[in-house]
């Protein structure tokens, strides 16, 4: 096959074209300029090609040669991704450090992943079996938390007819050779894919266990299911990256892939410094262990922002084609789209809303679509779950990115400014969110946390929805002189707010609320709504709940009860608020 | 021997195109010679083919297509540093304008800077105290961060900005002769009068021969104003990175900034984005937010204060929209404190510090800070519910904890944001100010606060 050859003929930022060849095919990934800088052909006409360069252009001059390199912009998939940082083409962060220093430079040449260090390697195969695409040969342990599964790839079938011994092998390594019709291939623990193509899987699974994140207002409230796709819009300083970091680190997915798409530096180096320190109650090791971080910061070559996320969700698949629940965290998917519309202006095209262009909606789709709970072509079962968060323009959630956003998940995460302001977080408002994910749950939570949990939190929205429209009237005529019922729900609506939706982030033991103390506390709190009601309606103030302290009570709960041994603290905080219930009954 | 062009093939607004170019690179910087030996400098922001489009900084006026001739300089746009910059005045593109000559430059960079990666950065949480309660105790500032001041026309946000430079420096416990404190200013489309304000600022302080001051006003060329800040940020990181200073930087005005770079965008006849704007302008903004950090192996630090006013107060106008999901928090002015007489109005509700939860609490400041501060929050946030409560049915009608509420606003805003311009307050002095104004408060509201620190602090009833 002819490799195409051009030469540079224009530059506008990050869009280069190109001329002298028309052997350059779409999405074909090239070397620009003397400095070989990556780039993606992203136009083919009769006259010239349109490249998208992932790096600075400023220096590029007209007449420096383009090359081709004959396929798509694929990463490398083996050990040594976890615990590592890449920018947004897989190119690891700390060795451009070691050699650009403290600055990201241009034209650096480094490989994807360590190819000098060898690992253990366990064979799994034996000569003379049959391999399918997919099938895991050998095993490496790749960090003390997780076992990387290396698989024969995908597009690979036959007999294997030669296997090496278990033992130590870098990762350009042969470790098999398989007969494919007359051809033999080498099968290295290394593998290519390209960055824009799903990696293929049997069938998709439908959706029946949750994403446990031990947030309250996720679990109990909105929930997403591991294979699920959920957004976090929000306007700045409502809270998106922290509830993502909060989810980063406590959800019960066993691999996180967090993408940093054209958002802060420092936000990055917080989470490779906070997740080399944190460590997993679970397991003891660092939460690092399981972690791949894909930065792409605010000052980074656009174009790469566009592919960070693709690269991101390619690494999911691939851990989830081992058997692996996987969550992948993108923040923000709005710097994403606007990289889209930013090359778009640039190659003229005509712009739909607000200037995105008019694929802004299949791309997202395309993306969102990637996430699914999947049989693997080797049989193990796995999922990749996606949160995206979204930054509207003015905070505004009519905007294209989140309205086209909402099409294609099924769990809406909206924060809200006011409650931001108000320090009340998460800021995820009860009213607008939702997840579409509750009666595919409902099976789990019944018969693993309560069998009436999903009642009990429908009871906990009915006070929360009533609050909301006595709100109105409270806000034109004060709560005194409402009638003492709806006093009471104003009450309980306060402790749910406070007691259950705030969340403490910093505490301890708050940070993380296992889904049994969830439930215990939904009990309290029914508990509360039930005798102040009782109160009501046999008429005594209620000023003298107010009085006897025990909401407080009930609201510190998060802090006076820790997260094991719970029982009998509950047990005895029943006891009071009863035995408070009855005397002021009397 | 570079070649020189003779004429131009089309004059647009501030930009000029230029045909039959062969060897020009993107960014590269030009010299255009008018008849009269006038001398311009332009930079290349387009190549097509033999067609180079060129930004002329100082503008186009007398230019024809006739009378220039036009150097390609074969270099990016770039500037000299040195130490002796500090106490210098410059224009908006780094050419000395104080009467003092040139400088000797050490070195010579790139002004549009590469960027930090994020494995090299030191997390930063180091706290600063600039002595002004309202900051210190809710929106701390840290060594390393960018903050930015969200303002309006008419509103004090240069005293606020003198006020923080001028005692951010004393708070520096291993610095007491302020041999590693410096400040960048770097004024774009400011009236003359501002400009003064902030040299004449500086000068009373003592803290002038500290300062170096990049100054593109509002008279001056607006294409100059795309280039300043990146000239005083490449300054900044020169000091801080190289000399290992600690270094504040000032930006005022982003918003002319911002507006700066739409007209030259819609000159170059690009696809406008939200009210006109270009569509790059968050990628823009963030090249020069995201210049503000620490790097590891260094000692110095880039802190931002970038000063912003928003057209008609408006948050959601792109300019402090964009600004805001760049830079870690803000500091919002409020109009309606300013017309109250409260100097610094800080409104505190809408101002954030993203960096504060790290840089805080025992060992930084004091064990109560984060609780006393998320505690104030909820409890001012209750103040509003109250005051448009009293605005339909009169303070007289509110439940007692309604009024409760309503004096401790009061109060707030006159003991706790109200301050001299002068005035520095100690961070112990502020927290303890916070704790006097929550005794107007019963125990059982304060649910932001730890059990232990509530015992140990809270004075009230």
């Amino acid at each position: 096959m002819a490799i195409a050859n051009g030469t540079i003929f224009g530059i506008n930022g990050p869009v280069v074209k190109v001329k002298g060849s028309d052997a350059f095919e779409m999405q074909e990934m090239v070397y620009v300029g003397d400095e070989e800088l990556i780039g993606e052909v992203i136009g083919v006409t009769e006259n010239e090609t349109i490249v998208q360069v992932y790096e600075e252009t400023t220096g590029l001059k007209k007449g420096e040669p383009v090359r081709g390199t004959g396929g798509p912009l694929a990463i490398t998939l083996a050990p040594g991704i976890l615990s590592n940082i890449f920018d947004g083409i897989e190119r690891p962060l700390k060795d451009i450090r070691a050699l650009s220093g403290a600055y990201v430079t241009r034209g650096l040449k480094v490989s994807n992943l360590d190819e000098s260090r060898e690992w253990d390697v366990e064979i799994k195969a034996a000569q003379g079996d049959y391999a399918h695409g997919g099938d895991i040969i050998a095993t490496v342990q790749e960090t003390s938390l997780i076992e990387h599964r290396v698989m024969v790839p995908p597009d690979i079938s036959g007999r294997i007819e030669w296997v090496a011994e278990s033992g130590k092998y870098k990762i350009t390594d042969v470790i098999a050779k398989v007969s494919v019709g007359d051809e033999i291939k080498d099968i290295t623990i290394a593998q290519k894919w390209a960055i824009k193509k799903a990696r293929p899987y049997t069938e998709r699974q439908p959706i029946s266990r949750p994403l446990v994140t031990g947030q309250r207002v996720i679990d109990a409230f909105f929930p997403l299911a591991k294979g699920g796709a959920a957004a976090i819009p929000g306007g700045f300083g409502t809270g998106k990256t922290m509830t993502q970091h909060q989810l980063a680190k406590w959800c019960d997915a066993d691999i996180i892939v967090y993408i940093g798409c054209g958002e802060r530096g420092n936000e990055m180096t917080q989470v490779l410094q906070e997740f080399s320190e944190l460590i997993d109650p679970k397991s003891q090791r660092p939460l690092l262990d399981r972690t791949v971080l894909i930065a792409n910061t605010s000052n980074m070559p656009v174009a790469a922002r566009e592919a960070s996320i693709y690269t991101g969700v390619t690494l999911a698949e691939y851990y989830r084609d081992m058997g692996y629940d996987v969550a992948l965290m993108a923040d923000s998917t709005s710097r994403w789209a606007e990289a889209l519309r930013e090359i778009s202006g640039r190659l003229e095209e005509m712009p739909a809303e607000e200037g995105f262009p008019a694929y802004l909606a299949s791309r997202l789709s395309q993306f969102y679509e990637r996430a699914g709970y999947v049989t693997n072509l080797n049989g193990t079962e796995g999922s990749v779950s996606i949160i995206g968060a979204v930054s509207p323009q003015g905070g505004d959630f009519s905007e294209p990115v989140t309205q086209n956003t909402k099409r294609f998940i099924r769990c809406f995460w909206a924060l809200d400014k006011p409650l931001a302001y108000a320090r009340h977080y998460p800021a995820i408002h009860w009213l607008t969110s939702y997840s579409e994910y509750l009666d595919e749950l409902t099976k789990w939570y019944s018969e693993n946390v309560a069998p009436d949990f999903m009642q009990k939190r429908e009871r906990l929205m009915a006070i929360l929805q009533e609050e909301s429209s006595l709100m109105e009237i409270v806000k034109l005529i004060g709560a005194d002189v409402l009638p003492d019922g709806q006093k009471a729900t104003l009450e309980a609506a306060r402790v749910i707010r406070v007691g259950f939706l705030q969340q403490n982030a910093f505490h301890a033991d708050d940070t993380y609320v296992p889904l049994e103390k969830q439930n215990k506390m939904m009990d309290v709190i029914l508990l509360f709504d039930k005798r102040i009601r009782e109160c009501a309606e046999k008429g005594v103030v209620l000023s003298k709940v107010a009085e006897s302290g025990i909401a407080d009570d009930i609201i510190r709960v998060k802090y006076t009860i820790g997260n094991e041994n719970i029982d009998a603290p509950f047990e005895a905080l029943k006891d009071k608020i009863n035995e408070t219930f009855d005397r002021i009954i009397g | 021997m570079a070649i020189e062009y003779m004429g131009l093939n089309n004059i647009q607004g501030p930009l000029v195109v230029l045909e039959g170019v062969d060897d020009a690179f993107y960014e590269e910087m030009v010299t255009v010679t008018l008849d009269s030996g006038e001398k311009r400098i332009g930079r290349v922001t387009e190549i097509a083919g033999d067609k180079a489009v060129i930004q002329v900084f100082e503008g186009t006026s007398d230019l024809s297509l006739t009378n220039t001739k036009t150097k390609f300089n074969g270099e990016p746009m770039r500037l000299p540093l040195s130490k002796e910059m500090l106490g210098r005045t410059l224009d908006g593109v780094g050419r000395p304008i104080d009467g003092l000559g040139e400088y000797f430059a050490d070195e010579i960079r790139d002004v549009n800077g590469l960027p930090i990666n994020p494995v090299s950065r030191e997390y930063p949480n180091n706290f600063i105290q600039t002595g002004i309660s309202s900051i210190d105790c809710l929106m701390t500032l840290i060594r390393g961060q960018k903050l930015p001041i969200f303002s309006g026309d008419g509103m004090p946000h240069d005293e606020l900005a003198v006020q923080i430079a001028r005692q951010a420096k004393v708070a520096d416990a291993d610095d007491v002769d302020g041999d590693k404190f410096a400040i960048v200013f770097a004024a774009m489309g400011v009236k003359h009068d501002v400009a003064n304000y902030f040299k004449r600022s500086f000068e009373e302080s003592g803290v002038l021969g500290k300062v170096v001051m990049f100054l593109n006003l509002s008279n001056d060329p607006v294409v100059e104003r795309i280039i300043t800040p990146r000239c005083a940020l490449t300054a900044a990181e020169y000091l801080a990175f190289t000399h290992n200073m600690h270094v504040l930087v000032i930006l005022t005005d982003m918003t002319s900034y911002a507006e700066a770079l739409r007209e030259v965008s819609s000159s170059k006849g690009e696809i406008p984005s939200r009210k006109g704007f270009p569509g790059y302008l968050y990628s823009d903004l963030a090249s020069l937010y995201e210049r503000a950090g620490i790097i590891k192996d260094s000692q110095g630090s880039v802190t931002q204060v970038p000063i912003l006013t928003m057209p008609n107060d408006d948050i959601t106008h792109p300019i402090p929209d964009l600004t805001g999901y760049i830079t870690e928090g803000q500091i919002t002015l409020g109009r309606d404190l300013h017309l109250k007489g409260v100097y610094p109005p800080v409104a505190i509700l809408p101002s954030l510090s993203r960096l504060m939860k790290d840089g805080i609490g025992e060992g930084f400041t004091r064990e109560d800070h984060q609780d006393l501060a998320n505690q104030l929050f909820a409890s001012y946030s209750k103040v509003e519910d109250a005051k448009s409560l009293a605005s339909v049915i009169g303070e007289d009608e509110l439940s007692d904890m309604d009024k409760k509420y309503i004096a401790f606003g009061k109060a707030f805003d006159d003991k706790f944001l109200r301050q001299g311009k002068d005035e520095n307050r100690s961070i112990e002095e502020t927290l303890n100010l916070g704790w006097e104004l929550l005794k107007m408060l019963p125990k059982s509201e304060l649910d932001r606060v730890d059990d232990k620190i509530l015992a140990k602090y809270y004075k009230g009833e």
